[in-house]
Parts: structure tokens; sequence; C-alpha cells
């Protein structure tokens, strides 16, 4: 991508979307993970949802993404595109999603499934239920370890240990013979994280991974993810709706509302100067150390659109606190993901200097 | 129902699950004996609080000539004139140590477990039972292998490719199924098999698996058919609920994630969980079964417990209700032991939890 930074401040919505921000962009077609204008809709009987909506996007190895939304923002099913696990039937799926430069949408189900748990791994927001009640944990690793690996039960059974060795699970050799149930929360989580990571894979999404997990254990989650990514050297996608949980883990943040883009960026810009009202709001709704105590949280009012019924022109419109400022745009058109500049994008009318300001007077309210 | 299976993680040892399995008996021992005495007060109170007389309830037993004298001579012999609780306390005894019966010609011993003496044939009832036990299980374990393997694979197929033509179809067929009583599809197909292509279908043909294999198959193979029919229509739709809700768990996306092969996924991570529901009611279908198959037997004619038990009804004959009520709440005790029993063995939960 060879847009000038300077120009894109300028409100015109045709640069075509870029995977990645600009500070990354020395390595374009050759991110290891490369998500292009992916759309899933899925058709009801109500109507189109619209799950995702021109998504564009890329990982590289040894880099984590965050993906940041609330519920119903269409993150999950992002990932599961990406996996290849959304049925055909019922799902309608474009775009491209190129795993080291290969194309996953429409390439052959045998051919996805060869990779699933091999190059690509996922591990999920509640281990209890992610995991098979009737198998003991050193089974279902054997399993995934097995399906890619021609080797003895015995030796995957010492690799399986050896998984649960290294995801820090005490005993692992005798702890291999339990079920899930009968691991504590954090755990499960962990030995989860065994199961995924058994075939090396080189991308692991983890949707939602420490949200049903105690806070205590959450930020051990965390800590155990980054590790192994250094470790592994994999690339990382972490699905969240908690912008703490990506604070510290990611590299860039896409932050996602109704099926979109809003803002993508590194994780260091969105954080210090966040271009997208709906960011601003995530922002403004979470606890932060650096502020006075006394400073209220504010939540974002309303609730997300149905993806049946999205609005027209910006999605995020009815909940927007400064569509005025817009002259009718955001009522009208749906506004395109640009770069602002220095790789950041966000997908939204107002102009830079109303967004400067807005951004400015709100952080100087909220810690003064 | 309640699963009250196996207190925890005790039960992984082999003592705890016999101290289990010796309380679950000794608690099927005094069920089974309220069994009976429900049943006994049946019989015999509901008519005396009608306001029938002893002699009343004897006068079933006499020929149609008798006099007064003979009925009440048998209201003596059958024990009627006693009290209702000396009566029962009668047949509890005969039931643990057995018992003796004056035929008038002679002193019959019945060993226990002594099920009593028919009213009207005079001969113990127990050998009756034993002798149509046969027949009944070749009934049911028939019927059970067609339906557990037409029903789940059907379900399976349904699930999988909900609302496909082939869904609805098998989903209709099973709603036929389930609605179609059998003396009606039992009529129907012995109309069409027996009297109209002369196949040897049915209890007039009946011969045991020992005497004559060929003549027990096919004079069996319609009888299992239509209530398998019945039964795989009732797994099929439950499996098929099953398999819908399982498939949509996160342990089946898990499955999936892994790279799992999708036959794998669906058999062993999908139907491995919606078949434990399933052997829940499959064990206590057995049991009901063994107990009698009523409407197949009557319609097939079959020699088993379930006619022993329409003609014990149709006669009034108490002893031989109470023994086909008995040896009914039996198999359905037992069945109900071992389904508990194969829970702990099926999901690890259960045993450990």
């Amino acid at each position: 991508m060879t847009t000038n930074p300077e120009d894109s401040l300028a409100e015109v919505g045709d640069v075509p979307p870029s995977t990645l921000p600009a500070s990354r962009a020395d390595k374009i077609g050759h991110r290891f993970l490369e998500v292009r204008d992916l759309r899933v809709h899925f058709p009801t009987d109500d109507g189109i949802v619209k799950s995702v909506d021109d998504l564009s996007f890329g990982v590289d190895r040894g880099q984590t993404l965050g993906i940041v939304g609330e519920s119903g923002s269409g993150k999950s099913v992002t990932s599961l595109s990406v996996m290849g696990l959304h049925k055909k039937g019922t799902a309608r799926i474009s775009g491209e999603v190129l795993l080291d430069g290969e194309n996953l949408v429409g390439a052959s189900e045998e051919r996805v499934r060869g990779l699933r748990g091999k190059r690509m791994a996922m591990i999920f927001q509640d281990p209890l239920s992610a995991m098979h009640p009737y198998y003991t944990v050193g089974s279902q690793i054997i399993e995934a370890y097995r399906i890619h690996n021609k080797v003895t039960k015995q030796v995957a059974r010492k690799h399986a240990i050896d998984m649960l060795d290294r995801v820090g699970i005490p005993n692992p050799k005798s702890r291999a013979d339990d079920y899930p149930h009968q691991f504590s929360g954090g755990m499960r989580q962990r030995a989860m994280i065994a199961m995924a990571l058994s075939c090396d894979p080189e991308l692991l999404i983890a949707d939602e991974p420490t949200t049903a997990l105690d806070v205590t254990v959450q930020a051990q989650i965390l800590d155990l993810i980054r590790d192994l990514q250094q470790e592994f050297n994999s690339a990382v996608i972490i699905i969240t709706h908690d912008l703490g949980v990506v604070a510290e883990l990611a590299d860039d943040i896409m932050v996602m509302y109704a099926g979109r883009a809003v803002e993508y960026s590194t994780a260091s810009e969105i954080f210090n100067s966040p271009q997208h009202p709906y960011t601003w709001g995530l922002l403004r709704s979470m606890p932060r150390l650096d502020r006075e105590r006394t400073a209220r949280l504010v939540p974002i009012k309303g609730t997300p659109p149905s993806l049946i019924n999205v609005p027209d022109g910006c999605p995020f419109n009815p909940r927007c606190p400064h569509t005025a400022l817009t002259g009718g745009a955001s009522h009208s058109e749906v506004p395109v993901l640009r770069d602002l500049g220095h790789g950041h994008r966000a997908a939204c009318h107002l102009s830079a200097a109303d967004r400067a300001r807005l951004w400015n007077d709100n952080e100087g309210q909220t810690s003064g | 129902m309640p699963r009250r299976i196996v207190a925890a993680s005790q039960a992984t040892t082999p003592s705890t699950v016999l101290t289990y399995i010796v309380r679950r008996l000794i608690g099927a021992v005094i069920l089974l004996f309220v069994v009976t005495a429900v049943t006994f007060s049946i019989f015999f109170l509901v008519p005396r609080i009608a306001g029938a007389t002893s002699e009343d309830l004897a006068s079933r037993y006499v020929g149609k000539t008798a006099g007064a004298e003979q009925i009440h001579e048998m209201a003596q012999k059958l024990g009627f004139t006693d009290p209702l609780y000396v009566q029962y306390g009668r047949f509890a005894k005969g039931l643990i140590v057995g018992s003796e019966y004056n035929t008038g010609t002679a002193i019959e011993q019945c060993p226990a477990p002594c099920l009593g003496y028919s009213f009207l044939k005079q001969n113990p009832v127990l050998p009756d039972i034993l002798g149509r036990l046969p027949v009944t299980i070749s009934l049911a374990a028939g019927a059970a292998l067609i339906w557990v393997l037409a029903g789940v694979a059907t379900g399976v197929l349904s699930a999988l490719r909900r609302g496909t033509i082939f869904d609805r179809s098998a989903m209709m067929i099973a709603l036929a199924g389930v609605s179609l009583p059998i003396f009606f599809t039992g009529m129907l197909s012995l109309s069409i098999f027996r009297d109209g292509l002369g196949w040897s279908i049915g209890g007039s043909f009946y011969k045991p698996l020992t005497e004559d294999p060929l003549l027990w198959f096919s004079s069996l193979s319609l009888p299992w058919i239509t209530l398998a029919f019945l039964y795989a229509a009732q797994y099929a739709r439950l499996t098929r609920a099953g398999m819908l809700e399982t498939m949509n768990e996160d342990f089946i996306r898990t499955a999936r994630a892994k790279g799992l092969p999708e036959r794998t996924v669906v058999v062993k991570h999908g139907l491995r969980s919606a078949l434990t529901p399933i052997l829940t009611i499959f064990g206590l279908d057995i049991g009901l079964l063994l107990g009698g198959a009523i409407l197949t037997e009557t319609t097939f004619s079959l020699p088993g417990i379930g006619q022993y038990a329409v003609i014990a009804v149709a006669n009034n004959d108490l002893p031989q209700v109470l023994g086909v009520t008995l040896t009914g709440a039996f198999f359905i005790v037992i069945a109900n032991l071992v389904v508990d029993l194969m829970y702990a063995v099926v999901d690890p939960r259960v045993r450990t939890a």
C-alpha cells in the first residue's frame, strides 16, 4: 500500500482497506495470516445476518493481534471463518483468508481440516464445555496430536504429558488420566492450551481465553499465552471484549463493531490516540489505574444493532453522541476504514480536527 | 428420573460398588413387596369396599351351576374367608419359604419363591411364567436389536441432514410409528404376510430356538419388526433431538478445531454423548418388555408372559396376576439397577463428581 499518510487525512473514502497498520507495511504480502475483504453472511428466515462485512487484517508469526468488540460484533464469527469452522450450508463466506499464502476460502474441506489443529489452532472461552466430558484430558490431547502425527499411542502420550508440563500443570503424568471436570478452571484452560499447541501450530486463535476464568487466574493464563508464543514463535490472535486483556499482550488491535472494523492500529496508537467514538467509549468504560478513583466509568449508551437490520450510514450512529458534527453523513454513508496516518485506520465521518478536540476534551474531563 | 448413583468418588473401588449394589438390591426387594401388596389390595380390598363378600369372589372359580354350599367351600379353600392380612401373609410366606397346596386329591409342594397357585387351573404359577419367559425374551431381544440399530441410525442421519427430505420423511414415518398402535400395524402386517402371502408368522408357528431356529425366526420376524417399529420411531426422535443438541456443544467445535475427520467428530464425540440418555430409556424399555409385551404377544398370539397376563386378568386369577406383576416389577427393578451402574461406566462425571 503506497498511501501517503498526509493525503489520507482528507475526507475521501477511496483508500482500499489495507490488511495492516503501516507500521508493518514492509511486510505486506508476507504476513503469515492475511485476511482480505472477508464477508460472512448467514441467510435466515428473517433476512441476511451480516456477521462480518469487508474485514481485512493480518498477523505475523511472533506477533499478537487483538480483536476487540462487544458481543455480536463478529469477533468469534471471524475467528471461526479463519479456522474454516462454519458449516458450508449455513454461512456465505467470501473474500480471502490467506494462511502462509494459501487461500482457505473455497479450499476443499479436507484441505482445511488438515490444517486445523496442525498449522492453526484455537482455544475457547469456556474450557469446561469445550472439552469432552467423557474423555480424559490426556486422551483428548493424544487425539489431537495423533491426527496430524503418525505416532504410536505411547509416543503421543509422552508428548501429551510433556505438553501438560509445559503449560504448568503439576503432576502431569497422573493429571493426564483425569477428566476435565476434575480440573480447576485455570488448569482446564491450561490443558486446553496444551491441546491446541500439541501440534506446534503457527497460528493460535484465542477466543475470549480468560472470560470464564477467575480474575486472579486470568493474568496467569495471559502470561502463559505470551510465554508460549515466544517459545513457539506463533502468530496469535486474541479475541476479547476487554481492552485490558489485550493492552499488555497485543502488538496490533482491531476494534470491531457490527461486523466491521471501526479502528485498526498498533496497540499504543489505540490506547494513546484513539480515533473512533466507539473506541473512546470502550476506553472510558474501562477502569484504569492512572485515573482518579472518583472518576466515573462512562458506559456506552444503547446496545449493538441487530445484524439483520444494521442502521443506514454508520452502524454506530444510534449510540454515537457526535453525529451532529458530521452534517448528516453518518446517517447516509457507511464510513470506510481509512488510513489517518502512521497506519492508524479508523472508520469515522468526523473530521480530524473534531476527533482531536473531542478526545482531548474527554481526556481532560475524566482525568481532572 | 432421579439418578442417585453411586455416592461419588467412593464408588471407584470395587467394594463400594458392591455395597451399593447390595443396598440397591435390598431396596428392590422391599419395592417388590410393596408392589405385591398394592396388587393384592386392588384385587381384594377394592371389591370388599364395594360390598362384595368372600362368597361373591369365590363364585368366579366354581362352575355356573354350583350351589351356595359349593361356593362357600371354595371360598374357604382359597382362603377368602380369612382376614386380608392373613391372606397376604400367606402369599408373602410362600414367596420366601415356599408353601403347600391341597389340590383336593393330594398335597403339592410349591418351593420358594412360590408365586402361588392358580385359582382356576389349580397349578403353581411360577413354572407357567418361566415356561413362557423364552418367548418373551426372544421377542424383546430381537425387537431391541432392530429398533436400536434402526432408530439410532435414522436419528443420527436425520440430525446431520436436518431439514432435508430424508429428515422430513424419516420423522414423518417416526411420527406414524409412535402413533400407530400395535394392534393396528400388527393386524395389518398379519393380514398381508401371513394370510395373504402365507408366511409362517405368529404364535401358531412358534417353536423354541433350540428346537427349530428357522421357524423360531420366521414366526417372530413380523412381531419383531412391528414391535421394533414402535420403539425405533421413539428412539429415532430421541436420537435426533439428542444429536442436534450435542452437535451444537462447544466440545464438538473443539473436536473440529483439532482437525478430526467429520465421522470421528460425529461418532466418537457426538453420538457418544447423545446416547447416554438413550441408554436410560433403553434399560427401562427392556425391563418393561421382559415383563411381557402384552399387545404384541396378543396380536400375534405368541405364548409369552404378556399373553399370560391377559388371560390371567380375564379369568380374575389373582395368583397369576400377582405372579405376572411381580415378574414385570422384578425386571424393571433389575433393569433400573443395570442402567444406573452403566451410567457410571459411560459418564465419568457420575463416577467421581
